[in-house]
Formats: C-alpha cells, sequence, structure tokens
C-alpha cells in the first residue's frame, strides 16, 4: 500500500478512536446497555431452557451472542453520526481540501470502528465468562469469534457510514437504529428459530440475516464448531460488509463533488 | 511576458439543481501577493465562488484557474498549493488544537518527524501553543479561526481562500486576524482571496475588492477607486456663533467648492486628500469655535448603494463620521 | 391563583406539544410504532414461553405481554414527552414559557396532559392490533378500567420523572439519563414469565421493584381475577407523588437557572 495512503488511513481511524474514548455517552452505552439486556434477558427467560429442545442448559450461553450484534448495531449508529456531524459542520470539507483520497475517508473511519468493535467483543466474552457461560469452541472459537465480530462491525458500520453520505443528516442515521432494532427483535435473538410458534414470526425470522450472524456467533459458544452455521454466518456478513461498503463507496462519490 | 494570474475565472456559473443560479457568470483576476476582498451580502454567491475556486464544487459552465491549474480538471495540482479557511470552523471539538494538527500534516503527507515541528512553528504562529493541548470545544471563537488558519498554512500555500473569516468575533481577535492576515501577504507574499460581508474588513485588508451581489460582480477596484467613483468626501461645519458662518466658508472653501450643507451650517467637497486636521487647525488659527464638524466620506455601502440599489445587507453603520464638538482655540 | 390560570396554561402547553407532535412524523410515528412492534416481538416471537412447567396464565400469552407493553408505552410515552421538555430548554422555548405563564406549575401539568393525549392514541392503537391478534380478555369491564388506571399512573409517574431530570440538566443530552432508569424498571420486572418462575437474582431485584407490582396486578385484572391491586394503586399513586415533588423542584431549579 502506498505509505502516504497508508498514513492517511490510521490518521483517520486514530481520529475515530480518539473521538469515541472523549466520548463517554457514546463509548460506554455500546458495551453496557447491550450487556444489561443480555442479563435481564437471561434472568427472565432461564425458565425457557427447559423447553423440550432448548439447545443449551444456561439461557446466558443462548443469550451471550446478542450482544456481539447488538453492540455493532450501536457502533452503525454512532460511527455514522459522527460522520454527519462532520459533513454538517463543514469538516468534511477540510478534509477534502487535502491530498486525502475518499477511500482513505472510508477506510480509516471503519478501521477505528472495526478496532472498537473488536474491542467490545473482547468485553463481552469477558463478561460471557464471568457469568459462567463456558465458550464450547475453546481458544480457537474465540478468536473466530472476534473475526466474525469485525466483519460485522465493519458491515454494519458501513451501512451508518452510508447513511451519513447520503443524508448528510446525524437524524437519518439515528433513524436507522429503530430499523435496526427491529431486524434484531424479529429474529432468533431470544428463542431458536425451531421453537418459535407463531409461523409468521418464525418464517420472518427464517428470512432475516441478522439471525444468522446470531446463530453463527452463538454456535461458537453453545455448540463448538458447526462448519454450515459458521459458514453463513461469514458469508451473510462478507455480503452485508461487501454491499455496505459499495454503497458507502457510491455516495461518498456524490458528497465529495471536489474535482 | 505578463505573469497569469493567480486567481482567474472566466465567465463562472453554477447553477444548483431546483435551485438559483448562486454565480452567474463572474470574471475575476487575482495577481500573486494581492489581497482580494470579495464583499457582498448574506446570499450573493460569496462562498459559491469560494467553493469552486477551491475544487470543493465543480463549476456548472465557465472555467477557472488557481495557481496556473485548471480547478475542474486540475483539482490535485489546485489543492496542493492552496489553503482555505471556509465559513464554519470546521473543526472537531473533541481533538485538541494539536490533534488537529497531527491530523492535518498527516493527510498531507509530511513525514513523521516533521509533523511536531511544523504543528508547534504554526501553533506558536497563530498564539496557541498554551491552548495547544486542549480540546477545541474550549477554545472561544477568536481562537477556534486561528487555528483554523494555521491548518490552512500547514503545507505553506501560495494561495489562501478566507471565507467570512472574522464573522462573529470580538474586535480584538477580528484585528489580530487581519493583522496576521496583511503580514501573510506583505511578508510571506501569499496571495489572499478573502470573501466578507464587513465593510471595513474589505475596507482595511484588501488592495482591491470585487463587490458581488445576486450572482454578479458589479463592482472591482480598490476601496479608493470605488469610492472615489461615488463622489468626493464633505465636510460640513456648524459655527458656535451664527454670525461667524461667513468667516467659516471662507476657511472651508480654501479646502474645496461649496456645497449644499445644513440651514446653520457650511459644507464643501474636499479636493484631493482629506484634510480634517488642516481644516481645524485653519478654525483654530482663525480662532473660529465651530460646536459641530462633521466628514462624511463615501463608504463601500454607497458604492454598493450605487451598483446595486440596495444597501449592503447586514452593513455596518456608513463609515465612522469623524466628529469634533467645540473647537476652540487654546 | 385562580384554577382556571393553572388549568389555562396547561392546556395551552398540552395543545403546542400535541400540535408539533402530530405535525411531525418523526416525533409521532416511533411512539406509535415503538409499542406495536415490542408487542410483536414479544407475544409472536416468544409464545412458546408459555408452555415452561409453571406457567400459568388463562388469557394467554398475547395477553400476558400485552400488559407489559401496555405498561412500557405508557412509561416511554411519559419519557417521549420529556425529550421535548428537554428540547424545549436547550432551544429557549421553555424560557419564553417561563416567562409568559402567569402559572408556572400548568406548564407542569400541560406536558403532562400532552403526555396522556399522546399514550391514549398508543393505547387505542395497541389494544386494537392486539384484539385483531386475538387477545383474550377475562377479566370485566371494571377490571379493564383498573388496568388502564394504573398505566394512567405509569404514564403520569414518566412524564413527571421525565421533566424533572429535564428541567434540572435542560439539555437533549439528558435524553439516555431519562430513558436508562425507566428501561431498567421495566425489564428489572418480570416481563416474559410471572414472577414466580424467575429464579436468582432476577427474581430478588424484581421482587423489589415497584413496577412489578404494578404489572401482576394488571395481568391480574386483564386474567379476570385481581390480585393485590389495592397495593397496585397505592405503588402507582405513591410514584405519582414522589414523580410530582421531584418535577416541580426541577421546576424551580430552571427557574433558579434564568
Amino acid at each position: 500500500m502506498n505509505p502516504l495512503l497508508r498514513a492517511q488511513i490510521a490518521s483517520i481511524a486514530r481520529r475515530q478512536i480518539v473521538r469515541t474514548l472523549r466520548q463517554p455517552a457514546s463509548a460506554i452505552p455500546p458495551i453496557l446497555f447491550p450487556l444489561a439486556l443480555m442479563l435481564v434477558n437471561a434472568g427472565g427467560l432461564d425458565s425457557a431452557t427447559s423447553l423440550p429442545g432448548f439447545p443449551a442448559d444456561s439461557f446466558y450461553a443462548f443469550a451471550l451472542a446478542v450482544p456481539f450484534i447488538q453492540g455493532a448495531l450501536f457502533s452503525t449508529v454512532n460511527a455514522g453520526t459522527d460522520l454527519a456531524r462532520d459533513i454538517q459542520n463543514g469538516f468534511l470539507n477540510r478534509l477534502a481540501l487535502t491530498p486525502m483520497r475518499g477511500v482513505a475517508l472510508l477506510a480509516g473511519l471503519l478501521a477505528g470502528v472495526v478496532a472498537l468493535g473488536v474491542a467490545q467483543a473482547v468485553v463481552y466474552v469477558v463478561a460471557g465468562l464471568a457469568v459462567g457461560v463456558d465458550i464450547q469452541s475453546g481458544a480457537a472459537g474465540v478468536a473466530v469469534l472476534l473475526l466474525l465480530s469485525a466483519l460485522i462491525s465493519l458491515g454494519f458500520g458501513a451501512l451508518g457510514a452510508m447513511m451519513a453520505l447520503r443524508t448528510g443528516s446525524g437524524e437519518a442515521v439515528q433513524g436507522l437504529f429503530p430499523a435496526l432494532f427491529v431486524f434484531l427483535f424479529i429474529s432468533s435473538m431470544n428463542m431458536p428459530r425451531n421453537l418459535i410458534e407463531i409461523e409468521w414470526f418464525r418464517i420472518a425470522a427464517t428470512v432475516n440475516p441478522v439471525s444468522y450472524l446470531i446463530e453463527g456467533v452463538r454456535s461458537l459458544v453453545i455448540t463448538g464448531w458447526d462448519g454450515e452455521t459458521l459458514a453463513l454466518a461469514f458469508g451473510i456478513a462478507f455480503a452485508l460488509a461487501v454491499i455496505a461498503l459499495g454503497l458507502a463507496a457510491h455516495a461518498l462519490g456524490g458528497r465529495m463533488e471536489r474535482t | 511576458m505578463a505573469l497569469e494570474p493567480a486567481i482567474q475565472a472566466d465567465r463562472l456559473v453554477k447553477q444548483f439543481k431546483k435551485g438559483p443560479r448562486a454565480v452567474d457568470g463572474i470574471d475575476l483576476a487575482v495577481g500573486a501577493g494581492e489581497i482580494y476582498g470579495f464583499l457582498g451580502p448574506n446570499g450573493a454567491g460569496k462562498s459559491t465562488t469560494v467553493h469552486m475556486l477551491t475544487t470543493l464544487l465543480p463549476p456548472t459552465s465557465g472555467s477557472a484557474r488557481v495557481a496556473g491549474h485548471d480547478v475542474a480538471s486540475e483539482g490535485p495540482r489546485v489543492r496542493a498549493a492552496i489553503g482555505a479557511a471556509l465559513q464554519e470552523a470546521a473543526l472537531d471539538p473533541l481533538l485538541s488544537g494539536r490533534d488537529h494538527m497531527r491530523l492535518q500534516t498527516a493527510l498531507h503527507g509530511m513525514p513523521r518527524g516533521d509533523r511536531a515541528r511544523r504543528s508547534d512553528e504554526l501553533l506558536e504562529r497563530v498564539g496557541l501553543m498554551g491552548a495547544a493541548d486542549r480540546r477545541v470545544g474550549t477554545y472561544s471563537g477568536g481562537m477556534k479561526r486561528r487555528l483554523d488558519l494555521a491548518l490552512a498554512l500547514v503545507h505553506a500555500p501560495r494561495i489562501l481562500f478566507l471565507d467570512e473569516p472574522t464573522t462573529g468575533l470580538d474586535p480584538q481577535s477580528r484585528n489580530a486576524l487581519w493583522e496576521e492576515v496583511a503580514r501573510l501577504a506583505k511578508e510571506d507574499g501569499v496571495t489572499v482571496f478573502l470573501t466578507t460581508q464587513y465593510l471595513e474588513e474589505a475596507d482595511v485588508l484588501a488592495d482591491r475588492v470585487g463587490i458581488i451581489d445576486h450572482g454578479h460582480l458589479v463592482a472591482e477596484g480598490t476601496p479608493k477607486a470605488l469610492k472615489a467613483e461615488i463622489g468626493r468626501p464633505t465636510v460640513e461645519a456648524v459655527p458656535a456663533d451664527p454670525d461667524d458662518r461667513l468667516r467659516v466658508a471662507a476657511i472651508l472653501e480654501r479646502f474645496g467648492e461649496p456645497t449644499q450643507g445644513a440651514p446653520n451650517g457650511v459644507a464643501v467637497r474636499l479636493e484631493g486628500e482629506i484634510e480634517l486636521a488642516g481644516i481645524v487647525r485653519a478654525l483654530d488659527a482663525e480662532e473660529v469655535k465651530v460646536e459641530h464638524l462633521q466628514l462624511h466620506a463615501p463608504s463601500l455601502d454607497d458604492v454598493f448603494l450605487a451598483k446595486t440599489g440596495h444597501s449592503l445587507e447586514g452593513a455596518a453603520a456608513p463609515e465612522p463620521e469623524r466628529e469634533r464638538e467645540a473647537v476652540g482655540a487654546e | 391563583m385562580s384554577n382556571a390560570s393553572v388549568w389555562s396554561v396547561a392546556v395551552g402547553v398540552a395543545w403546542r406539544v400535541l400540535h408539533n407532535v402530530l405535525r411531525n412524523p418523526s416525533l409521532l410515528i416511533p411512539s406509535l410504532a415503538f409499542p406495536l412492534f415490542f408487542f410483536t416481538a414479544f407475544a409472536g416471537g416468544l409464545s412458546r414461553v408459555s408452555d415452561v412447567p409453571g406457567f400459568d396464565f388463562p388469557p394467554g400469552y398475547t395477553a400476558f405481554q400485552f400488559v407489559f407493553v401496555l405498561l412500557q408505552s405508557a412509561a416511554f410515552g411519559g419519557v417521549f414527552t420529556g425529550f421535548g421538555v428537554a428540547r424545549d430548554f436547550e432551544h429557549g422555548f421553555a424560557r419564553r414559557l417561563l416567562l409568559a405563564a402567569p402559572h408556572r406549575s400548568g406548564i407542569v401539568l400541560g406536558y403532562a396532559l400532552a403526555a396522556l393525549v399522546r399514550w391514549v392514541m398508543v393505547a387505542v392503537l395497541l389494544t386494537v392490533v392486539a384484539l385483531v391478534a386475538g387477545m383474550q380478555i377475562d377479566g370485566g369491564g371494571v377490571d379493564v378500567v383498573g388496568l388502564y388506571t394504573l398505566a394512567l399512573l405509569v404514564n403520569a409517574a414518566g412524564v413527571l420523572w421525565a421533566m424533572g431530570v429535564a428541567m434540572r440538566l435542560r439539555t437533549m443530552q439528558a435524553g439516555p439519563l431519562m430513558q436508562m432508569p425507566v428501561f431498567l424498571s421495566l425489564f428489572f420486572a418480570p416481563v416474559y414469565v410471572p414472577l414466580d418462575l424467575l429464579d436468582g437474582w432476577i427474581n430478588a431485584v424484581a421482587t423489589v421493584n415497584p413496577l412489578t407490582r404494578l404489572l401482576e396486578a394488571g395481568r391480574s385484572l386483564i386474567a379476570g381475577s385481581p390480585t393485590e391491586v389495592g397495593v397496585a394503586f397505592t405503588v402507582g399513586v405513591g410514584l405519582v407523588v414522589l414523580f410530582l415533588l421531584w418535577a416541580f423542584r426541577g421546576l424551580r431549579s430552571a427557574e433558579a437557572a434564568g
């Protein structure tokens, strides 16, 4: 890679990380809120593990996958909101006046988002271990889990960046949150798909790509090595990342009209 | 062979989709080392012009060359030669001044070893060394503008674009910025393209002024020449003793030709330079007391009014009228 | 000071809030959509939970979740109005209200009225959707009125809590502080299963959580076998009184800040 491009990406990534860490109100909720929800859901639904066919003895183990996706969702909104703010206050114009290449802006922003996403994921793993979850796939599985988290963060982060670049509005990016929340909830988040009674819900969860992301992470925790489930999860995460990156790059071209 | 202007625009137009024609055929040329003031009210097209000249917006038609490069087809080369402090200070409140400099130097490809040195040099120059490690969110408006200027100078550009740089600043901060801009032009030979809605700023700083209204350049020239087009300054005096009226008239007529004034006063249109001190000395020498002495000098607002039929929006009052009360002997 | 004047201030404030909300889809739609969404997700996705041994709720899981979502919508309806109060302070409009209103207590009452009206719209929509989804109501008319009255108390407590925060901090950044305690209070209650099916720490927390009383009582009302409803109403009224004091103290704080 061209040294100038590398320096540009590193600088933008550094800025993204520094900004996030300096905004505790943005940095802490993506970590705490998913864990709080996991604890609450696990506490409230622990009795569901007695249902015939429930794939885990502990609802904590079953629910641990959710924070990884939920955390990525928060990161999407945070990264997108930050970029929208840059557009609104003219900071993007400042960057556009430098030799910075558009790809550096996106790559740097998303590198920062991924770094933060992986850090979050480490916290979730530690929290899971702290509440007694036994990760069936072992240390190697944790590494794969972190890799999958990184890929998911990349895809969701690109989605947030795309929205920011298309609209230039922090409010529009925030508007993504409810939509993504719907994808999160109408999934196998709280119940395995085969145990969802209501047919339309089960169908919706089956066509929802987020279900497969959750199930991929979950399989590493409660099953061990489930090749098919992991392949689906990685495939969908990769597809999301590619599509979102493509859309973001296209939106960047429209936003930065510089000649 | 004539040198190519540092900035040249030829029938430059910007038409926004579903919007007005913000810039409607601007022709201008700015020489190297010149401070060019681009004066106009809000919505006149100043910022749009700057955005085109700095390659942030492609022109709809027409052409422009900055630092010898075409803005439409040689964007990266133009950007390498210019610095810009745009209308918004465009700073990240969560980063410190030093963080900003570090980012800017890195994006300009400065070697790692030189970044800290260049950052310190510029922070020192704009008087922000003491606040360099504080977050920009804690900076005053003046400090933000100074940091903005420092960031624009990171790569030692030959041409500097300043888009309303002193809007919202207190007089002290404004004067400090003017001094730095003047120094950049005079000592470093930087060409400065400055947009403003403040008459005083254009008058004090600019070597030449272009006045824009509704996307058109309506006047261009030195501030002095533009004002001279409108008319010569007048002096009006009201004697303390009405019986001294003729004596006052005789004194004032040494400085210019009589013109219409207040019923109880005497007014002359000055010839040549404004000689208010000379007039005061002359009145003093004749021991004539005046109750009221006033200088009316045409302002750039008068120029704007004459060219467009309306006053410059948000303009300050016409140039400060210099008044002297009860000038007497001793 | 006449009550009529307090009331006219309240009506004026409430009218403005409602006018803004109704004209602004980005304010109206989330407050309508979120409760429906949660109802769908919980009642639809988790219905098998009613097969857990010991889960005994005759009207069925839809009604079980309906009560939770009704109270949740009431609480968050109050919080959303609190966001509006914070926005008014941040943009300076609240100062205009404080200057203009002869009876400032009417301002608090007005925002609370607006929250109530907003919530009534949500409650109607939620009820219609639940009935269309086949929700079974075993309680009689009085029981149902009791349920909605409990929800009304939650709505009042929610808006008064949020207003107290908004008037003290006077910035939109107070949003998470308004939301988080309400969210945690709701979710540290028997959301998915009855209290007696909760184990461990969650059971301990839910037992002391005042919202549990309202939730369980509400479910007993819809099931037609009212249980500890008096306790629930006492808790509900107590919360309203507590947060009313909180809100008025917040108003004094805002007045003092100028």
